[in-house]
């Protein structure tokens, strides 16, 4: 009898709970595995803290929509400009198609929002990039969005914050989209002359286009932490020397250390930070 | 396969040796072909002229790159009575891949900015094949101001595949840099003219085409990036890169149709490199009808006219 017990079974009869793998499957499916620590995080847990890891802070991409909730005052924002969207310009073949796409997957006309809200009871202009849609790739519109909140900022002498996130110009509008890096660029001046306040918070990624343009040129640049900010990309670097890449290379830390950056805060931090930084310049340059 | 090479001069040179061997062999032989032989040259000229008239986008962009065209140190030799070339961006180092300095063209002083590119490997590695560092971008901007101070007028020359993806120069602020220079081109309180005389390439090079008029040689290219990149990042797929070049209208005349270029520069057929007093002389005439043009006008009209000129860039359905 008791030898019986060592013998190795070949099979085993197996009778799955089936209650129990449903659950396991569902609990699976609103976890999500961190980039940065690789534990599995609740889809709950995510929400509640702002989807930053609460173990490792790894900073999740956030939509446009829930990055002005959590830097605007509540149900302060008012979006204008809604009606501009991207044409086939060039008649670069799949354009329109790639489009329709990021409509369908983010709800949105174009990789940029922009509106009036307040911070702390302060009027400013917002602008927020969303990275779901053609990875906010700068193109006419959003070259064009950018421009004219710069001008409601000094129609309204209020200060502007831009959160950036971006993997370059927008290849499928050629010329068109690398000339809307001047044409931000000289929009900015615009704003310098007026004398106004512009915050940029580069949030993950912000690269090629975009960094090289509006996004670096703020009077004050925060970023998140751990944010990819870089004019190449890295796969692009590695390619050219041929190098391992150092560590955290591109990233917030690395440019705040070589002084490209003023502050990196965390998600939860952002709109004290804002406030006060508003409190400060308030009159703007005549104060 | 991709063309790597342009190599129609290759297959003329071929035919007119070929021509060649008939003339001598006529006059052996005391068989007059002269009149056929006069023929066939004259269909060679014309159908070399016609194959200059109708390059595909892609033979452009190897014609752009061709490294014996006439870059910025030729043009300015060639147009300048007096040069000095300045050097240093005063933070960090020279880059030698921008060349700069104050030039004198028919009497009036000018700040001459360019991107210098080798004609062989030595000065490629020496001119780190015409791609800036962030000082590069940081002695244009400093030379810039120089030229406001100065109420000099600026002129540039482009040339380059783009900014140098490396390690330093995103240690250094590449986008720093280069947003900078944007930001100070749009806005400078002198006339700029600007001209691309081979490959423009990128962020990069838009640096130097922030301008009050923008000429562009007939086989010049200028792109939002290389060809190559867009069609191993949007399409997976590099051997479709004519294919690319084709959908990005990159051309002269393409930039011409979409009001970025003001006016093309013709080449001589064949290319700028194969004729390169021909070349300047087309280019001399071009700037000096533009520059008079601009620094005739009024200064707070022009700089409202460079602003309105790029805030009008782009074309969005609303």
């Amino acid at each position: 009898m008791i030898k019986n017990t060592f013998i190795r079974k070949k099979y085993f009869p197996i009778t799955p709970n089936i209650d129990q793998l449903q659950t396991q499957i569902r609990a699976n499916l609103s976890t999500t595995t961190c980039p940065g620590c690789s534990s599995r995080v609740s889809d709950d847990t995510l929400a509640e803290n702002l989807r930053v890891c609460p173990k490792c802070k790894h900073h999740f991409s956030i939509s446009a929509g829930q990055r002005i909730e959590l830097i605007a005052d509540s149900g302060s924002f008012k979006e204008f400009n809604t009606g501009l969207s991207s044409i086939n310009i060039l008649d670069f073949p799949g354009y329109e198609e790639k489009l329709e796409k990021a409509n369908e997957k983010s709800s949105l006309q174009e990789a940029i929002i922009t509106g009036y809200a307040s911070i702390g009871g302060h009027s400013i202009i917002l602008a927020v990039m969303d990275s779901r849609f053609m990875m906010a790739s700068m193109g006419s519109v959003v070259g064009e969005k950018v421009c004219r909140a710069v001008e409601h900022a000094i129609e309204t002498r209020c200060p502007i914050v831009i959160c950036t996130s971006s993997g370059g110009a927008r290849m499928q509008e050629g010329m068109i989209s690398l000339m809307q890096m001047a044409k931000t660029s000289a929009a900015i001046n615009k704003l310098n002359e007026a004398g106004l306040l512009y915050i940029s918070i580069l949030t993950h990624p912000t690269t090629g286009g975009v960094s090289a343009s509006f996004a670096s040129l703020a009077d004050i640049i925060i970023a998140e932490p751990g944010a990819l900010v870089g004019f190449a990309g890295p796969r692009v670097i590695k390619q050219t020397i041929g190098q391992q890449l150092p560590e955290k290379f591109q990233h917030s830390e690395f440019l705040l250390e070589h002084g490209m950056i003023d502050i990196i805060l965390e998600r939860s931090q952002i709109r004290d930070k804002l406030t006060c930084l508003l409190n400060l310049h308030k009159g703007g340059n005549n104060g | 396969m991709v063309k790597r090479q342009f190599d129609y001069e290759q297959k003329i040179k071929d035919l007119k040796g070929k021509l060649e061997e008939l003339n001598d062999l006529s006059k052996n032989m005391q068989f007059d072909l002269s009149n056929e032989i006069e023929i066939l040259e004259q269909k060679i000229q014309e159908d070399r002229e016609t194959r200059y008239q109708n390059l595909e986008p892609w033979e452009k962009v190897l014609l752009s790159r061709n490294p014996e065209r006439p870059g910025a140190v030729d043009y300015i030799a060639a147009l300048c009575d007096d040069w000095v070339e300045l050097h240093g961006d005063r933070c960090f180092s020279e880059d030698a891949a921008i060349i700069a300095g104050i030039g004198s063209f028919e009497g009036q002083p000018l700040t001459i900015l360019g991107y210098r590119k080798g004609k062989n490997t030595k000065e490629n590695l020496l001119f780190n094949f015409g791609m800036p560092n962030p000082e590069g971008y940081r002695k244009i901007e400093r030379l810039l101001r120089q030229a406001e101070k100065f109420n000099r007028p600026v002129l540039t020359f482009i040339d380059t595949p783009g900014a140098y993806p490396g390690i330093g120069a995103e240690e250094r602020g590449q986008a720093w840099s280069i947003s900078k220079v944007l930001m100070t081109m749009a806005s400078l309180k002198v006339p700029v003219l600007a001209v691309v005389t081979g490959e423009g390439g990128s962020g990069g090079a838009l640096t130097l085409a922030v301008s009050d008029r923008l000429l562009m040689l007939s086989n010049a290219v200028f792109s939002v990036a290389t060809p190559e990149a867009c069609a191993s990042i949007l399409w997976k797929d590099l051997e479709r890169v004519e294919e690319m070049a084709m959908a990005m209208k990159i051309t002269a005349q393409d930039l011409f149709g979409l009001d970025i270029v003001d006016e093309i520069i013709a080449e001589p057929v064949g290319g700028a490199h194969l004729n390169y007093e021909a070349t300047i002389a087309e280019v001399k005439t071009a700037i000096k009808k533009h520059l008079s043009d601009i620094i005739a006008r009024d200064r707070d009209e022009l700089l409202a006219e460079r602003y309105r000129k790029l805030r009008n860039i782009g074309r969005f359905n609303e």
